[in-house]
């Protein structure tokens, strides 16, 4: 599904990725965890193709072509989906019409027929309720005055109805409540399958009790600094990230991780 | 209006560029007072008139060229411009749309403006006015029924002098401003609407403009006058061929409420705005005023300007009659090296008068877009009140954007509220657009659209997707 190899990524002439490799099989849910500032986002932004995340080195495949010859448009059509830590607002632009577009988008250039309004208005309204959004934020300006939380199931809304191949979740459980913190879960679960990947990036084990991952990875410092599997999100919600830095090496950690 | 009804229409987006060669009955260039009475002899009118565009002549001729907008106007020779040009057979102009000549009807199906079909779909009365003559004006029955008069200036002239005399010239007067003056004198056509006391337009007025003739200056003449208790919503609409010849433009429009009366006054423009290195272009010069004569009376303006390599255009309202209210909502794109310096003059002048400006300009690749807006409280308008809000949207970093706002209140109890914002379009939201399938292009013109939907909103709806689209078109190509 995905493959980054010895990945370096610069931002403003600063390297925030320093030789990051991870690879993602179908069916995968992968969690990256890991201290403010080491690169979490970026990794993110550099896998959905912003602007100003300049790779120096390395190669990230997706579905066996190479990504970064790809715009951020073309990789959304290959498949790939990232729900934002901060989505942004489009104010005057509705949240339906925007979803229609961008799902017709993704159907046209896949040669797939594109969904009416009907069509899709009922598509959205079942997706909404199984997250437990309300019908109206549907009709209002994308992301315009929604809190933190509507704004996070929005984002699980869009990945629910455009139907990613691999999605990364940046941050999506945080700004949510309890209850919410279930339901968007249970969204997100729904969507499991075998061809599909998820990347989900959080600073929190308790979301790790309701999504469980295959994997749990630690970026620290832009790299993969340990890997292992659900035991090594409680080690760090226990102890936090300062035994991995104790460590001298990553395979150190890979190691006192198992 | 529901999103396939945008898309359906975007779909069937104008084709624009091409020119028709219906041959042209054209004075040579040049403006004396022997073109005038040329003129005013073609369309058979009154001495009287004859009169008043020889007084706005001899005033024009007075007269220099305004220089303080934020444009660049290249010299313009106003003699080597022809002042007539009509359609052959002008003697017997068509009295139905089977009338009309089928190649005129056929530039209008080009351009997306199936007359017919769209009169009897929407149920729009259409006065169509092709080089300076109008061609078409259908819905007169149903409009007879009610007693409302809606035909060209020039037959209005004939049937109806008592109401064109008592009118022409209130609002604007022959020596207002040097384009305002030049069409006084040259004016070759344009439309004419009465709504009779206390009388609701069952339709809403529509006239379709378009700039044939080469070399030929397009002066209309348009005077809606809405008496008591009366309302009509009047769409005015503008296309134009690809050419390469700057052409003038110099349009009077102006507008009387009465009583309790209320005018809605709608335009979306799309002239040709000069190719991507800022050769030709239409110059648009315009004069378009309202005044709200009677007690409680109200007019707005909405305006969708994207057309034009250079506009010069402040649809105003003077607030005479106490309680009386106007409204000015516009969008203002430019391109490439399009200029546009916009905006409104609210004149309070009665007591309890209101006032509301909603101004979106965008500016993309070299464009330059100011806004100016003047809101004046006269010295007996109690508890005036003015809200102005107006934003600008840069594409890229090449194009400007001005605002002049100017207030001058003589009334201590006037309240006038100004809000402006500038902004870039987001890196941000572009990005987002792009992450979720939209292409680029896409992406500027959802995130364009939003920021003007306060103003589409208050478009009618079909001008709504018209204005949607040609935001689009207008906008292709202004980012990468
Ligand atoms: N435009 C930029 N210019 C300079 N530095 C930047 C820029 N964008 C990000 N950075 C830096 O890159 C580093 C990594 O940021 P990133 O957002 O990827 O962190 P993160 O792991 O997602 O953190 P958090 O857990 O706080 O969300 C930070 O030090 C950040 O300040
Ligand atoms: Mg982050």
């Amino acid at each position: 599904m995905l493959k980054i190899e010895n990945l370096h990524v610069e931002v403003d002439g600063k390297e925030i990725l320093k030789g990051l490799t991870l690879e993602v099989n179908p069916g995968e849910i992968h969690a990256v965890m890991g201290p403010n500032g080491a690169g979490k986002s970026t990794l993110g932004n550099v896998l959905a193709g912003r602007d100003g995340f300049e790779v120096t080195a390395g190669s990230i495949r997706f579905l066996g072509e190479d990504l970064l010859t790809l715009s951020p448009d073309e990789r959304a059509i290959a498949g790939l989906f990232l729900a934002f830590q901060y989505p942004v607002a489009i104010p005057g632009v509705n949240n339906a019409y925007f979803l229609r577009t961008a799902l017709n988008a993704q159907r046209t250039a896949r040669g797939e027929p594109e969904l009416d309004a009907m069509g899709f208005l009922k598509l959205a309204r079942e997706q909404a309720g199984i997250l437990d959004m309300d019908d109206k934020l549907l009709q209002r300006a994308v992301n315009d005055g929604f809190s933190g939380g509507e704004k996070k199931r929005n984002e699980i809304l869009q990945m629910a109805i455009l139907e990613p191949k691999l999605a990364v979740l940046d941050e999506t459980d945080s700004g949510l409540d309890i209850d919410a913190l279930r339901i968007v879960s249970q969204g997100v679960n729904r969507l499991r399958d075998p061809q599909r990947s998820m990347i989900v990036i959080t600073h929190y084990q308790r979301l790790l009790d309701h999504i469980v991952p295959d994997v749990v990875h630690v970026l620290a410092d832009g790299q993969i600094v340990a890997s292992g599997d659900k035991s090594l999100a409680m080690k760090l919600e226990k102890e936090g990230y300062a035994w991995l830095k104790a460590t001298k090496t990553a395979s150190e950690a890979l190691t006192l991780a198992s | 209006m529901s999103n396939a009804q945008i898309e359906q229409i975007i779909e069937s987006r104008y084709k624009h560029g091409f020119v028709t060669d219906i041959d042209s009955d054209t004075v040579p260039p040049g403006l004396d007072e022997n073109v005038i009475r040329f003129i005013s002899a073609k369309k058979e009118e009154p001495e009287w008139l004859t009169e008043w565009r020889l007084e706005a002549y001899r005033h024009w001729l007075n007269m220099t060229p305004p220089d303080w907008a934020k444009l660049q106007v290249p010299g313009i020779d106003f003699q080597s411009i022809s002042y007539y040009s009509a359609p052959k057979k002008e003697s017997d102009k068509p009295q139905s749309l089977d009338e009309v000549d089928p190649k005129l009807l056929e530039t209008y199906d080009k351009l997306g403006v199936p007359l017919h079909e769209r009169a009897r779909l929407a149920g729009v009365a259409v006065d169509a006015v092709f080089d300076s003559v109008s061609v078409a004006t259908t819905f007169k029955d149903k409009l007879r029924d009610v007693g409302v008069i809606f035909c060209s200036f020039s037959e209005a002239a004939k049937t109806h002098p008592e109401l064109v005399k008592k009118y022409l010239g209130t609002v604007v007067p022959t020596s207002d401003n040097f384009f305002a003056a030049l069409n006084c004198a040259v004016f070759t056509d344009g439309s004419f609407v009465y709504i009779p006391k206390g009388v609701r337009c069952p339709m809403e007025l529509s006239t379709y403009f378009r700039i044939n003739a080469i070399n030929t200056g397009q002066f209309e003449r348009t005077l809606i006058i809405a008496d008591k208790g009366s309302y009509v919503s009047y769409l005015e609409g503008c296309t134009a061929p690809m050419r390469d010849e700057n052409q003038l433009h110099a349009a009077v429009v102006e507008l009387i409420a009465l009583e309790d009366a209320e005018i809605r006054y709608s335009t979306v423009q799309n002239w040709y705005p000069g190719d991507e290195n800022g050769k030709g272009g239409i110059y648009n010069f315009v004069t378009k005023r309202g005044d709200c004569q009677g007690d409680r009376a109200r007019i707005s303006w909405t305006q969708v300007e994207t057309g034009s390599a250079i506009t010069w255009k402040y649809p105003s309202c003077i607030l005479r009659g106490d309680d009386s209210s106007g409204e000015f909502y516009s969008v203002a794109l430019t391109h490439n090296y399009q200029q546009a310096d916009t905006g409104t003059k609210m004149i309070h002048l009665g007591k309890n008068t209101k006032s509301r400006i909603i101004s979106k300009g965008i500016s993309a690749g070299h464009g330059q877009n100011s806004y100016r807006g003047l809101v004046k409280v006269g010295k007996n308008a109690d508890h005036a009140r003015n809200f102005t809000q107006c934003d600008s949207l840069l594409i890229g970093k090449q194009c400007g954007a001005h605002t002049f706002p100017y207030i001058e209140s003589k009334n201590p109890s006037a309240k006038v509220e100004h809000e402006a914002t500038t902004s870039s379009i987001g890196e941000d939201q572009l990005f987002y657009c792009q992450s979720r399938g939209l292409d680029e292009e896409t992406a500027v013109a959802m995130i364009v659209n939003g920021f003007c939907k306060e103003v589409f909103q208050k478009l009618p709806m079909e001008f709504a997707v018209e204005a949607r689209a040609l935001l689009e078109v207008s906008l292709e190509g202004a980012v990468g």
